[in-house]
């Protein structure tokens, strides 16, 4: 101890005072305050999260069994059965919905990070997109009603992946344009230095840098309307069958199947919601978790 | 003064003396340049020799930059920019606007201050300018390819690794692969701008004796920060000051014998 202050003292006149020597308490308290309340918060929004995953696992894994992917959702009354049909539609309708969106969406946010730029119809389009991203989804689900589900004369997946595209767009827009911008300018110049016109410097150059924030752009589009339900609740319906092959009247899908399953008074049915919830939300993560190796990959690249 | 005026002038003896009887490759004519309303250029009357490396030196915001840029119109991205006045290149006016400027940007080559290679593979990196304007036979390509590598000293360094990505390479490394890419082209003039900045001293020396060699084929046009660099490697310096001319000539006159006070104040390091 005393040869320790004594080394302190030796070396004192150059070294600077002790870090909490000259702050003041009370910026001392608050510092320790703000940190902890902050970690607590954290731990609260994780726990609801890993809550929510815990009894989804909890409920779900007892309503899963071989029939759930091979059987048709029962009818009222009848025991057992599956979701066969609502798995499928819901990969239809989405599919559906991803490949409308997906070209709109890469092309229109090409347009705002490369031709646009800050033009004055540029900015209009971005803050329309921006509405169109925080549109409640019900709005849409009724919008694509009048569209197509009443001149049609009946409710259709292609009115579900239509309305699916409608929410997918804004979000691809968006991810598309930032990713675009991300690219550095300089890499542009250096295309056009070489006589590239504009076109090839944007799908040659541009668009391969931005690549994987694309792609994953249109991954978590997809991940955002596998559960989408109101869109769907006007437009492609939800019934117990397998789906017509011109995907016109209802088409059987997950989230409008949870909906009404969840609020009937059939065990079974319950079971069945439950264990679609579960499937819905493992295939969403693994969206989720695919994007995001892809973005890592492609930095570490 | 005295060290800097005696390192400068040990360095020009090793370029070699700027030949004026070199043909005009490029004459500059009343030139004016405008970011907006911002006037960045002034009245610019200057010509570069045919196969000589010409430097531009000058402060920072003096206008050099924006001269090379004029040279391939690259700066017709930017719509607040533009040009008026006469570049001729082999006696054609290319600010005319009948001149196709991917045609004139094939034939003005540009490397950049900070290495650019494209997210593709080095082989790609440099294919990619030649089939904007040439459809070639894939064995054809591959010799173009390896001849433009081997121009730029990187063929021993990058021939077992073609396939790997052009972002995979040292800075030094990049930036030769992006002056192969320029070169693969077949270019009449090459604009330099500031190429070795952002390089450590080994990779300059390597850039620098590359430009050197580069000499014997094509008309090469450097803008540099650093006046050892131009006194090493170019035959004229053009000295620009406040988006004027101030003096032009041949390097080894301009660093020993210049004719305006404020060339001499600026290359013996008093200003700037």
């Amino acid at each position: 101890m005393d040869t320790a202050l004594q080394h302190q003292t030796s070396v004192g006149t150059t070294i600077a005072p002790a870090p909490w020597g000259r702050v003041r308490r009370s910026r001392h308290v608050a510092d320790r305050a703000l940190k902890i309340i902050c970690t607590l918060f954290t731990v609260l929004g994780a726990f609801v999260l890993g809550w929510i995953l815990l009894m989804l696992l909890v409920e779900g894994i007892g309503g899963l069994s071989p029939a759930v992917f091979t059987e048709t959702t029962p009818g009222p009354g009848t025991q057992g059965g599956g979701i066969a049909n609502a798995i499928v539609g819901s990969l239809i309708m989405t599919v559906l919905g991803i490949v409308v969106a997906t070209p709109v969406g890469v092309l229109a946010g090409t347009y705002l990070a490369e031709y646009g730029k800050s033009s004055k119809l540029a900015e209009v389009i971005r803050f329309v997109n921006d509405i169109l991203l925080a549109a409640p989804s019900i709005l849409i689900g009724l919008f694509v009603y009048m569209l197509m589900v009443q001149p049609m004369g009946g409710y259709s997946g292609w009115a579900g992946g239509v309305a699916l595209a409608i929410i997918a767009v804004p979000v691809i827009v968006r991810t598309t344009e930032d990713m675009l911008r991300l690219v550095p300018g300089s890499l542009r110049e250096a295309g056009a230095a070489l006589g590239a016109p504009m076109s090839t410097v944007i799908i040659k150059i541009s668009w391969k840098a931005a690549r994987a924030g694309m792609v994953t752009g249109v991954l978590l589009a997809t991940a955002r309307i596998a559960g989408e339900t109101a869109p769907l609740l006007f437009t492609a319906l939800n019934n117990n069958f397998w789906f017509n092959p011109n995907l016109m009247g209802g088409v059987a899908n997950l989230p409008v199947m949870i909906y009404q399953f969840a609020l009937s008074p059939y065990e079974n049915w319950r079971e069945l919601a439950w264990a679609g919830a579960l499937i819905i939300t493992m295939s969403i993560l693994a969206l989720s978790v695919v994007a995001r190796l892809l973005l890592r990959k492609d930095k570490v690249r | 003064m005295s060290t800097i005026a005696l390192n400068t002038s040990s360095a020009v003896g090793k370029a070699a003396a700027g030949n004026a009887e070199a043909p005009v490759r490029i004459a500059v004519r009343d030139l004016n340049f405008y970011y907006g309303d911002f006037r960045g250029l002034k009245d610019i009357n200057l010509d570069f020799y045919d196969r000589q490396v010409t430097a531009l030196i000058g402060p920072s915001g003096c206008g050099k930059s924006t001269l090379l840029r004029t040279f391939n119109r690259i700066y017709s991205l930017y719509p607040e920019q533009r040009a008026d006045g006469e570049i001729l290149l082999d006696g054609q006016n290319i600010l005319s606007p009948s001149i196709d400027v991917n045609e004139l940007r094939a034939r003005v080559g540009m490397v950049f201050q900070k290495p650019t290679p494209f997210p593709m593979s080095i082989y790609d990196n440099i294919a990619f300018g030649i089939k904007l304007y040439e459809r070639l036979p894939k064995s054809e390509l591959d010799g173009r390819v390896e001849e433009a590598l081997r121009k730029a000293a990187l063929w021993d360094e990058a021939k077992d690794k073609l396939r790997q990505s052009g972002m995979s390479l040292s800075g030094g490394q990049q930036q030769r692969l992006c002056i192969a890419r320029t070169i693969a082209q077949k270019p009449e003039v090459i604009l330099l701008d500031e190429p070795t900045s952002a390089l450590d001293p080994i990779s300059t020396g390597k850039i620098e004796e590359l430009i050197e060699q580069l000499r014997s084929e094509f008309t090469i046009v450097i803008v540099t920060h650093n006046m050892q660099q131009a006194a090493r490697i170019s035959q004229f310096t053009a000295f620009m000051y406040l988006g004027e001319l101030v003096e032009f000539g041949p390097t080894t006159k301009m660093f020993m014998n210049p004719a305006k006070k404020q060339t001499q104040d600026y290359i013996t390091g008093r200003f700037g």
